[in-house]
């Protein structure tokens, strides 16, 4: 219970720290509203809604590494992490407590680029199906790219790092995602993006101790 | 370790390698039947797959050596794991050169996006090509030890999940799968020469990280003493 309790604490603590400052998730909303009106004009004029679908899906991966990029800067700039590592409370409850408020930059981030997706490009393409997908493939991306994050900065070389660190692991999150979006029975792609949340949720959560401790 | 084992080992392990892949070489092309379908090209089939195995067992190493450290807290293994991926890219590069030359034989083009298991390795040399990225940008110490570690484990769990997802997406671009590399079922004299290639390649693998691994101690030592006494 008292887990939870941390959890909810670090969690809020991002969240209300992005209230205050503004400095993610607007530069991320820009950043994929940009992405979709850059596709536009890099998609030939008849090429088929399908290939759409796939830079809906590089652009909510890229606007991912954005948030991520920066969702352990004050941690490591502020020297915040070894505080947070020092406090009496579970070192994984710091990688849930920072999945969950990405996942909310994510959610609030798709809430807007969905619609403009639908918009700008083919709107019958975002089916239930779709946005189960894009649900699904949040967790994932949460929960991975966190580890990873946490990762990339402790190294010197920062968010230069984090694309190569992330992109191929999220390579399956990006078939299961198209694949439920355009394939006529999605079930086995959702099945398959479940799966793999679970598998590196587990993951991430066991192995986050040993990021950030020595 | 005993010590003639730990002077020698290597040493035997590279005879044992150097017998094994001459002769498995020689019975590939002397003694086993051509390949009713695939003919001469079919040979590079004693080469390819098992450096692509042997790519997946350093793999592996290295991930059980990084659980071990995350487990044992103990610095060697640090190194182990470290030198058993560095192996694993070595081969891992190798079977991605000799598929695509298969590839260019067989289909004639270098590369295709329907054939698994370069796909695979593709995403896989993606992976551990980070690693040592990541290992190079961080400061030398029990931090980067353990992140390594945590990073050569996601590796062994991401293989199936690719594969698994390469398999998907395959289905999503070529609904009948017009390459099959399976075609003919192999016979036992093919199997044979497989599995003493196949050997040949772990031995190898083996002394090239037995012989690597002496250095990089070596190495630690020698910086260890000029510390003491500088």
């Amino acid at each position: 219970m008292s887990y939870l309790v941390d959890v909810a604490t670090l969690a809020r603590k991002d969240l209300r720290l992005e209230l205050r400052a503004r400095d993610t998730v607007p530069a991320m909303l820009l950043f994929v509203v940009s992405a979709l009106v850059i596709f536009h004009f890099a998609l030939p004029e008849e090429s088929s809604g399908p290939a759409a679908v796939g830079l809906l899906w590089i652009a909510i991966l890229f606007t991912a590494l954005l948030g991520l990029g920066r969702a352990f800067m004050a941690e490591r700039e502020q020297g915040l992490l070894d505080g947070l590592v020092l406090a009496p409370c579970d070192r994984s409850a710091i990688w849930l407590g920072k999945t969950l408020s990405t996942l909310v930059f994510l959610l609030l981030v798709e809430a807007i680029a969905l619609p403009a997706f639908a918009l700008f490009f083919d709107g019958s393409r975002i089916g239930p199906a779709a946005i189960a997908g894009v649900l699904l493939a949040d967790l994932g991306i949460a929960t991975v790219g966190t580890l990873l994050a946490a990762m990339a900065s402790a190294s010197r070389a920062r968010e230069l790092l984090l694309p190569l660190l992330f992109l191929p692991v999220v390579i399956p999150l990006l078939v299961g995602g198209v694949g439920a979006a355009v394939e006529p029975d999605p079930a086995r792609y959702l099945g398959f993006l479940g799966l793999y949340d679970l598998i590196f949720a587990i993951l991430s959560w066991a192995s986050f101790e040993y990021v950030v401790t020595e | 370790m005993s010590t003639w084992s730990r002077n020698n080992g290597a040493l035997a392990l590279s005879a044992a390698a150097t017998c094994l892949l001459v002769g498995g070489t020689a019975l590939a092309f002397l003694w086993v039947p051509q390949d009713a379908d695939q003919g001469f090209s079919q040979k590079i089939f004693y080469l390819h797959v098992p450096v692509a195995l042997t790519a997946y067992a350093c793999f592996a190493w290295g991930a059980w050596k990084a659980w071990r450290l995350l487990s044992r807290r103990q610095d060697r293994y640090d190194l182990e794991s470290y030198t058993a991926v560095h192996m694993g890219i070595i081969f891992g590069v190798l079977t991605l050169v000799t598929g695509s030359i298969w590839a260019k034989i067989s289909w004639g083009v270098w590369w295709t996006w329907s054939e698994r298991q370069l796909v695979l390795f593709l995403i896989l040399f993606l992976f551990y090509s980070a690693y040592f990225m990541l290992r190079y940008s961080l400061a030398p110490g029990p931090a980067r030890a353990n992140m390594s570690a945590v990073y050569a484990l996601f590796g062994v769990v991401l293989i199936p999940v690719s594969f698994l997802a390469i398999r998907l997406a395959g289905t999503l671009l070529h609904p009948n799968p017009v390459i099959n590399r399976d075609g003919p079922q192999m016979s036992a004299s093919m199997f044979g020469v497989f599995c003493v290639c196949l050997a040949g390649m772990l031995a190898l693998a083996a002394a090239l990280y037995r012989t690597e691994l002496t250095g990089k101690r070596l190495d630690a030592r020698l910086r260890e003493l000029r510390e003491l006494l500088a």
